[in-house]
């Protein structure tokens, strides 16, 4: 075998375990569902396969469905907003902090280290009828009756934030380190006050990570199921939990494989056009 | 355009002192380096002018006022940085452009004085491109535009050629010097770069270990160096020990184990009487010759060659003269000496220099 012939091999050799793990555990499991979403499911309760298009045309065609997709990428866009507006002056203070940065960047990924389950739970214990918000109120006479915080679309925001403001810090903190210091320099001694070097070099050179983190954040905010389940209310129910309800509830494997799908085309289109726009290289080094 | 006062800088970061009371003198309209090795506060200097740094002690003067307390967006100084440091996200145009934004040019004028700025830095056509496309003696030279556009009232560059290939480097110094002259700007110029400091500047500061060790032209720096380490780092000098016999008519004797009394022009001797001194004999002025030769009006010496460093047009010798090992840079006549060559050492009295020994 020729050295170039070698050379060309090794890469598809270092990488073969992670494609075969991707192959076995994402792709082939994609194509089950696919199929699935075309099987039927009868009145028996049994699936039968074959090539029926019922399910596509309930999920597409249900007003139910329809309306849920649009509050769903609501909420994911309103938690998005919260999350840049929150993380963007925390990833600046970060970045441009002396010295102990490292350790402020541990306090962030601190909460990673335990479970987003109790992580989203905790909210129960701080916000519910008997928890140390109400306690505190109830306690100082501004209350007399505990309030009902809880179950509702702004609790579920509010979890969301907790869950992936690190992931907005984190991707904006990386563009801002990458900022050459000396551009902001160059800015103020041309004339330029700090708000207006920030204005006119810092923010759209972070503009980037700021994309970048915003796509994370809205991905992942618009595919969850757990947060509005332990925050939310019965109507607060976002398309991840129609899959579930469809799948685990009524044991439907057919048309909940069709609303997958249909969440992950729509939530596929939107990673596209970032990546025809801004390229995925971006999101990889806030992943780094 | 504004002349620069450095008033009594101290300049300390913790409990290290990057800049030990510093005094300096920048007339306007001069082209003044500062030049020392990295970590000799050369830089910090520059910054503390600039208003990129608050000096700890001190007073800063730009035309006479003081500027401490002015920051920097209001001190109208024209900065280049050795990386360029354009805005990648702009065009060339909207980069030089920037500072005019801030200094209510009229809109109709700002087109004509940026066009201005890129025909002095003979980059006329660039306009509409972006800092990315350009090569980095072309950013280079935006980015001087770009500092000289808002006409500053001084002109700070920080090694802005020390990005640059060796070739270039040389191109753009005379650039450099040219577009400076034509302007007539202020000018604080920062290298490590000795050659760079000696073919620009009106002046040369010379700065170790935070101290200023000398200001002079470049001539004085060169040839009547204040101190052993001025002496080294503007070109390689051989330092030898000696004695201070005297004064004897214009000259002042000093006496060497290796070349006997050598009598160094009383200018050149800053102000030595008698005692210890130290005499500077730079290596290009020590030239080897083949036993024999005409040595009139010569100090001379025999030696041996022990080590030949060819260099094209140039080629540096170390020679063994007993325990002592000298430097001698030298042209080419032919081919150099081999190694191992019995030679004449010699040099004249005059092109030494004397200091005031340990």
């Amino acid at each position: 075998m020729s050295v170039e012939a070698r050379e060309a091999r090794q890469p598809w050799i270092l990488l073969s375990p992670a494609l075969t793990a991707v192959a076995l555990f994402l792709f082939v499991p994609l194509l089950f569902i696919l199929v699935y979403s075309f099987w039927l499911r009868t009145a028996t309760g049994a699936d039968q396969a074959g090539f029926y298009l019922d399910n596509w045309r309930e999920a597409l065609t249900d007003a139910f469905y329809r309306d849920i997709l649009f509050s769903t990428l609501r909420i994911a866009a309103i938690t998005t907003l919260v999350c840049a507006l929150m993380g963007y002056p925390a990833a600046y203070f970060i970045a441009r902090s002396k010295g102990n940065k490292a350790i402020l960047l541990l306090l962030l990924m601190l909460p990673f280290w335990i479970s987003y389950i109790i992580r989203t739970m905790s909210w129960i214990n701080i916000l519910g009828v008997s928890g140390a918000l109400n306690t505190f109120l109830l306690w100082t006479g501004i209350i007399t009756d505990p309030i009902q915080m809880l179950y509702n679309e702004t609790t579920v925001i509010l979890g969301l934030v907790h869950f992936l403001l690190p992931f907005m810090v984190l991707n904006v903190f990386v563009s801002l380190e990458g900022i050459d210091t000396n551009l902001e320099d160059a800015a103020n001694s041309l004339g330029a006050t700090r708000w207006e070097t920030f204005l006119q070099v810092t923010l759209p050179l972070s503009l980037p990570g700021l994309a970048a983190g915003g796509l994370l954040c809205f991905v992942l905010g618009a595919g969850t199921y757990i947060t509005p389940l332990v925050l939310g209310g019965p109507r607060d129910a976002m398309f991840a939990n129609l899959v579930f309800e469809a799948i685990i509830t009524q044991l439907n494997w057919p048309l909940g494989s069709a609303l997958s799908l249909m969440l992950l085309a729509v939530l596929g289109v939107l990673v596209m056009i970032y990546n025809r726009y801004l390229g995925m290289a971006q999101l990889m080094k806030g992943l780094g | 355009m504004s002349s620069v006062t450095l008033k009594n800088i101290v300049k300390r970061f913790g409990t290290f002192t990057a800049v030990h009371q510093a005094n300096l003198e920048i007339p306007e309209g001069d082209f003044v380096t500062l030049l020392g090795p990295s970590g000799c506060g050369k830089t910090t200097n520059l910054r503390m002018i600039a208003g990129l740094l608050d000096p700890t002690e001190g007073e800063i003067q730009i035309g006479g006022k003081r500027v401490n307390d002015i920051p920097i967006h209001k001190r109208n100084l024209g900065i280049v940085f050795q990386n360029y440091a354009l805005f990648p996200h702009k065009t060339v145009a909207e980069n030089v452009a920037f500072g005019l934004k801030y200094r209510d040019v009229p809109k109709s004028e700002v087109a004509s004085r940026v066009q201005a700025a890129l025909d002095l830095v003979q980059l006329p056509d660039v306009g509409d491109r972006y800092p990315k496309a350009l090569s980095g003696g072309q950013q280079q030279r935006i980015a001087l535009a770009r500092a000289i556009v808002i006409e500053p009232d001084v002109l700070l560059l920080d090694e802005p050629l020390s990005a640059l290939d060796a070739n270039l480097r040389e191109d753009m110094r005379v650039e450099l010097k040219r577009i400076q002259s034509q302007i007539g700007v202020t000018t604080v110029f920062v290298t490590h770069d000795q050659s760079e400091a000696l073919a620009m500047s009106d002046k040369i500061v010379v700065m170790s270990a935070g101290r200023i060790e000398q200001v002079g032209t470049p001539e004085e720096v060169y040839n009547t160096p204040a101190s052993e380490f001025v002496a080294n780092f503007l070109g390689a000098s051989n330092i030898l020990n000696g004695t201070c016999l005297g004064k004897t008519g214009s000259d002042v004797a000093v006496e060497t184990p290796l070349f006997g009394s050598v009598p160094v022009p009383a200018g050149k001797a800053s102000g030595l009487d008698h005692g210890p001194a130290k005499l500077v004999l730079r290596s290009e002025k020590l030239t080897l010759l083949a036993p024999g030769a005409d040595t009139t009006g010569m100090i001379t010496a025999p030696a041996t060659v022990e080590t030949v460093d060819y260099q094209g047009q140039t080629v540096r010798y170390f020679i063994r003269m007993g325990d002592t090992q000298l430097q001698a840079i030298n042209l080419i006549d032919e081919r150099p000496f081999p190694e191992g060559t019995e030679v004449t050492a010699a040099f004249r009295a005059k092109d030494c220099a004397a200091l005031p020994g340990a």
